[in-house]
């Protein structure tokens, strides 16, 4: 076996990949001025309530009516989820002013009772970029809530 | 370079990853969760870059504590080492790891992150170092890795040569939850290393009997009656042996090695009708497994010492059938690596989707047999080569991808413009015609709320007369200065109507001066607000006119960079990638050819066994007919 051969070649695998994340932080922030300039930019994430409550199946969101995000979740996505992990589901550009929001889901709760709601928010675009975090509890009061970042 | 597995199977128990450990410690940092979502999945690259570019913002800020990440910011420090580590990036991890441990942090943290230095060194083969940074913990260690940093100091000393001190090390673990079955079978290695067999053979016993329900528990509990089974057969303790190899499980990984031991210490014991037994089953499994080939001729051995030679040879025909057809296989194999196949069929997607990918790569059309290759694939430098092949074909896609958004991104550019540029110049100049008009409104608005503090001190009547009041009192003031000059005496009509009016304005301007003081202060605050309204909108329209600007100005020498930086890289991975399969398609096809050569060997035993049966069982049924 060229132990030593596959040990060089890995110390080379291991600084390309650094580049290449370096390629990738200087393109992110370029397409992100180019494609969402920060008066314009809004982006939606979305994160579990409590763990495994919610096994969410679907999620879809409308800014003003129109549908910007409709997303089925798979199995690995929803485990990452519940482990704490957030979403972003979309990113895109919307004028300063006043803003409504429409978000609805649809999964099961952890004793197999299909659940789905849905809310309707108001928020405004300042010329600073807009985070919303949209948080799923799954049933109750404030099943859908609305964090803004 | 091969490591000892009871080590590698020891660290699997270890958790690597840092996440939100509990959902109590609610996130506060949207980009950090982001981060986590991704790893979650294995997308260790894109977490990377998320995490990577949100801890250097929060470091540029001036004030990071005010920043949302500054609440998981050890989390996400431990984090950044993690996601290298199983991205494969070493020598960052170690970076990021020794800068937690170089920082301004509390000592659990430091401790914590010493572990986890450690554990990089360890799994580098870096024997010195691990123990090192394992040294480097002092004070409070986190309950959590307690357990998991002793366990490491035990294989560091056992895999330096050290099993003396990784005896009571492993002794004082016995209880340790989840790691019992780890640290009974390497207590037992400890033992052995150390020269004291028996209390080897005591420990391995123990070590083969813990109740565990986990599947690499039950894994390396099998392994325990494995080794302790072999060590006794090699001692010519068949009786005692054959306990222990029955004991494994006969559908874990080591059942096909037990079942083949089982029959060889049955044979020594010459008790063939017991060989025959294991050795029936384990023929009958995967044809590729060396322990299966080797049952193979095994088998009809045992049958021949029973004297059914006639059986005997019927195996023996049945062993070589397969070991044609294994050679065919391995012949066909080799050349479909030389032909770049293998290559090929790794970097197909669809096929990684559960953790046998590479055993189902057998699947795919004119691929190798890869069941061949699963030895290999346990080696820790074929494994880390395949998975580089692999993220070196995944950066390439990305790279290539980004390569084609370039041509989009410059007309993007050039249309914006086209657009913006002959229009910018006229809004400019409206712009500064409008700027300097609001620059007058804002500066009267700064003398009047100026002159409102001085009357609240002072009172100004006269500040606060109207227009017309102003007027009047002006031209009331100069007729008296002419009267003056025109030497009228004090008692003149004249000037009497002069001073009435005089004091009837005065009268006004006193008497009204609070009612008037209230009316400026209200105005003032009306103006206020409408100065606050103005420079807002005055802030907005310089951010849109800012933007309109960078939505074309400053991307054109990025772009080049970046576009000269993905073309330079492109071509060094696509070199690196014909180094690394070059090299992956040499080591499998050596592994492909001492299985051939092992094949070959056992294929001639077979045809002179199957001879030699022939002939026996010709003898037997020739003195048959005799008598």
């Amino acid at each position: 076996m060229s132990g030593e051969q596959m040990r060089s070649l890995d110390e080379q695998v291991q600084e390309i990949k650094s580049d290449v994340l370096d390629i990738a932080a200087e393109l992110g922030r370029l397409e992100e001025r180019l494609l969402y300039p920060s008066n314009t930019q809004v982006a939606l994430f979305v994160e579990l309530e409590d763990g495994d409550a919610l096994r969410l199946d679907a999620v879809q969101v409308e800014i003003n009516g129109e549908l910007v995000a409709h997303y089925i979740y798979s199995f690995k996505e929803l485990e990452a989820l519940q482990g704490g992990g957030v979403q972003r589901l979309y990113t895109g550009n919307i004028p300063t002013g006043e803003h409504r929001l429409d978000v609805s889901y649809s999964g099961k709760l952890k004793s197999g009772r299909e659940v789905s709601g849905s809310e309707q928010f108001a928020f405004v675009k300042d010329v600073e970029p807009k985070m919303i975090g949209i948080t799923l509890a799954g049933s109750g009061n404030g099943a859908i809530s609305l964090g803004d970042w | 370079m091969r490591r000892p597995s009871l080590l590698l199977a020891g660290l699997a128990a270890a958790t690597l990853m840092a996440s939100p450990s509990s959902r109590s410690d609610a996130l506060k940092d949207l980009y950090f969760g982001e981060a986590l979502y991704h790893a979650a999945m294995g997308h260790y690259f894109d977490a990377l870059q998320r995490l990577d570019t949100e801890l250097g913002q929060h470091y540029d800020l001036d004030e990071p504590d005010l920043d949302s990440l500054h609440y998981h910011i050890d989390a996400a420090e431990f984090s950044v080492g993690d996601f290298e580590l199983r991205y494969r990036m070493h020598h960052r991890a170690g970076r990021a790891i020794r800068a937690v441990l170089e920082g301004d942090v509390e000592e659990p943290v430091r401790n914590e992150a010493a572990f986890r230095l450690a554990r990089i060194h360890f799994q580098k083969g870096q024997m010195p170092e691990a123990l090192e940074a394992l040294d480097r913990m002092e004070g409070e260690i986190p309950p959590a890795i307690r357990d998991d940093v002793e366990f490491l100091r035990a294989n560091v000393y056992l895999a330096t040569g050290r099993p003396a001190d990784a005896v009571p090390v492993l002794k004082s673990l016995a209880d340790a939850e989840g790691l019992e079955a780890f640290v009974a079978y390497n207590l037992g290695i400890a033992f052995l290393q150390d020269g004291q067999k028996e209390a080897a053979v005591a420990q391995l016993e123990r070590a083969g009997r813990v109740r565990v329900s986990d599947g690499s528990s039950i894994a390396i509990r099998d392994k325990a009656n494995l080794v302790l089974g072999t060590m006794l057969l090699e001692d010519e303790r068949n009786e005692e042996a054959r306990v222990y190899l029955d004991r494994v499980s006969l559908d874990g990984p080591f059942s096909n090695q037990a079942l083949l031991s089982a029959g060889w210490a049955a044979t020594r014991a010459e008790q063939f009708e017991r060989a025959v037994v294991p050795w029936s089953l384990l023929a009958a499994r995967e044809p590729t497994d060396p322990a299966t080939q080797e049952a193979m001729l095994a088998l009809p051995y045992a049958y021949g010492k029973l004297s059914v030679h006639g059986r005997a040879a019927e195996y023996y025909g049945r062993a070589l059938d397969t070991y044609g057809a294994e050679l065919r296989k391995l012949d066909a194999s080799i050349l479909s690596i030389r032909e770049g196949r293998f290559l090929e069929a790794l970097v197909r997607e669809e096929i990684r989707k559960d953790k046998d990918w590479v055993i189902r790569l057998r699947s795919l059309p004119e691929s190798p047999e890869t069941y061949y290759l699963m030895e290999l694939m346990a080696s820790h430098d074929f494994q880390t080569g395949l998975e580089n092949y692999l993220d070196l074909a995944d950066l390439r896609r990305k790279l290539r991808e980004w390569r084609t958004g370039f041509d989009a991104y410059d007309e993007m550019v050039s249309i914006r413009r086209a657009h913006y540029e002959p229009l910018l110049p006229g809004v400019d100049t409206e712009f500064r015609q409008l700027d300097s008009r609001m620059r007058l409104r804002l500066e009267q608005h700064e003398r009047l709320r100026k002159r409102l503090q001085a009357m609240l001190t002072a009172p100004r009547p006269d500040f606060l007369a109207t227009r017309e009041e102003r007027r009047m009192l002006t031209t009331l003031e100069s007729i008296g200065e002419q009267l003056d000059q025109r030497g009228v005496p004090a008692d003149d009509p004249q000037r009497r109507r002069v001073e009435r009016l005089q004091g009837r304005l005065l009268w006004a301007l006193r008497t009204e001066y609070h009612d008037r003081l209230d009316a400026f202060h209200r105005h003032l605050e009306e103006l206020d607000n409408a100065i606050v309204a103005l420079e807002t909108r005055y802030r907005q329209f310089v951010r849109v006119r800012q933007a309109a600007s960078h939505s074309f100005e400053g991307y054109d020498r990025p772009l080049v960079r970046l576009r000269t930086r993905v073309d330079e890289s492109i071509s060094r991975l696509d070199r690196l990638m014909a180094r690394q399969g070059r090299l992956l398609e040499i080591v499998a096809i050596d592994e492909l050819v001492v299985r051939r050569d092992r094949l070959e060997k056992f294929q001639d035993d077979a045809r002179y066994a199957l001879a030699d049966s022939y002939d026996r069982a010709t003898q037997l049924q020739a003195r048959r007919d005799a008598e």
